[in-house]
C-alpha cells in the first residue's frame, strides 16, 4: 500500500467519530423533547443546556472533521 | 472546480512591515473593520434618541444588551455585572464575524483558526489569572470535586487539569470548524449546480432544458443558506455562553 491511499484511507477512518457524535446528537435531542413533553414549562432553562450540550458534543465531530482535512491537506 | 479552501485565502491589502514582522492590512483586517463599524454604527445611532418609546435600532441595540446580559447574569451568577462589556465585545465581534461571511464575496474572519485561538487564549488568560487574584491558591481546589474519596485524587486531578487545560482549544476549534465546515460546503454545493447544469445541457444536446438539472443542487444551496445563519447564530451564541461559563471560576469559590 502506497503512502497516499493510506492517507486516504487515514482521513476515512477519522471521520468514523463524526457519526458516532451523531448518535450522541440524536440521544441528546431525545432527552431534550422527552423533557419538555414532561415539563412544558422549563422550556427557558432546557434551551439553554441543551444547547450548550449540543454544542459540545457537536465540538468532537469537528475535531474529527478537522482532522481528517489536516491529513488530506498533508499538514500532519 | 476549483480547491473549496481556495476562499479563505487571506490577501494582503495594504502591506506594512514593522522591522521583521508582516503587519499588512489583509482583507481579515479589513473585514473585522467592516464589523467593528457595523457595531459602531448599531449602538451609537440606536442609543442617541434614547425615546422611551424604542425605534427599530434602539430596539436592536437594547435587545441585543438585555440578552447578553441576562446570559452573564443567569451563567456567571452574583457579582458578575461587571463582565458584561468583556462578554458582550467578543459575543458582538464574533457575531457580526459569522454573519458578514455570508454575504458573498466578503471574507470570515472567524474561520481562521488565528482570529479563533486568539480570542479565546485571550479568554483562558483573564479567567485563570482573575482567579488566581480572587481566590488566591484556593484555585487549585477547583481541579479536585468537593466530595470525591481522597484516593481518587491521583485520578481526578489529572482528568481535571486536561479538561482545563483544553477549553481554549475545544472554544477555538469549534467556532472555526463551524464556520470553516459551513462555507466549504456551500462553495462544493455551487460548485455541483454549475457542474450539473453543464452536464444536462451536454446530455440535452445543448438545449437550455438541460440547464435544469442545475437547480436541484442550488435548492440546497438555499437550504444550507438559511442553515448556517442558524448555524451563525447559535456559534456565536455558544461561544459567549461558554465565555461566561468559565468566567464563573473566577467569581465562586469552589
Amino acid at each position: 500500500m502506497d503512502a497516499n491511499s493510506a492517507k486516504l484511507i487515514g482521513a476515512g477512518l477519522a471521520v468514523i467519530g463524526m457519526g458516532v457524535v451523531g448518535v450522541g446528537l440524536g440521544l441528546i435531542f431525545n432527552a431534550w423533547l422527552h423533557a419538555l413533553g414532561r415539563n412544558p414549562s422549563a422550556a427557558p432553562v432546557l434551551r439553554q443546556m441543551g444547547f450548550l450540550g449540543f454544542a459540545l458534543t457537536e465540538a468532537l465531530a469537528l475535531f474529527a472533521f478537522v482532522l481528517a482535512i489536516l491529513i488530506l491537506l498533508n499538514v500532519l | 472546480m476549483e480547491n473549496p479552501l481556495n476562499q479563505f485565502a487571506v490577501k494582503t491589502l495594504i502591506p506594512i512591515h514593522i522591522g521583521s514582522y508582516d503587519v499588512s492590512f489583509t482583507n481579515s483586517s479589513l473585514f473585522m473593520l467592516v464589523a467593528f463599524l457595523f457595531i459602531v454604527f448599531l449602538f451609537f445611532v440606536g442609543t442617541s434618541r434614547r425615546a422611551v418609546v424604542p425605534g427599530r435600532l434602539q430596539s436592536a441595540a437594547e435587545m441585543l444588551y438585555e440578552f447578553t446580559a441576562n446570559m452573564v447574569e443567569d451563567n456567571a451568577g452574583h457579582g458578575s455585572a461587571q463582565y458584561v462589556p468583556f462578554v458582550m465585545a467578543i459575543f458582538l465581534l464574533v457575531l457580526f464575524g459569522n454573519l458578514i461571511g455570508l454575504v458573498p464575496f466578503t471574507f470570515t474572519y472567524t474561520s481562521h483558526i488565528i482570529v479563533t485561538a486568539a480570542l479565546s487564549l485571550m479568554i483562558f488568560v483573564v479567567v485563570v489569572l482573575l482567579s488566581l487574584k480572587n481566590h488566591g491558591f484556593g484555585f487549585f481546589k477547583m481541579f479536585f470535586p468537593p466530595g470525591a474519596p481522597i484516593f481518587l485524587a491521583p485520578l481526578l486531578i489529572p482528568i481535571e487539569v486536561l479538561s482545563f487545560v483544553f477549553r481554549p482549544i475545544s472554544l477555538s476549534v469549534r467556532l472555526f470548524a463551524n464556520m470553516m465546515a459551513g462555507h466549504v460546503m456551500l462553495q462544493l454545493f455551487s460548485g455541483f449546480t454549475i457542474a450539473l447544469g453543464l452536464f444536462g445541457m451536454q446530455l440535452f444536446a445543448g438545449s437550455v432544458i438541460g440547464g435544469l438539472f442545475g437547480a436541484l443542487p442550488l435548492i440546497f444551496v438555499v437550504l444550507l443558506t438559511g442553515f448556517e445563519i442558524l448555524v451563525a447564530l447559535l456559534q456565536a451564541y455558544v461561544f459567549a455562553l461558554l465565555t461566561s461559563i468559565y468566567l464563573k471560576d473566577t467569581l465562586e469559590a469552589h
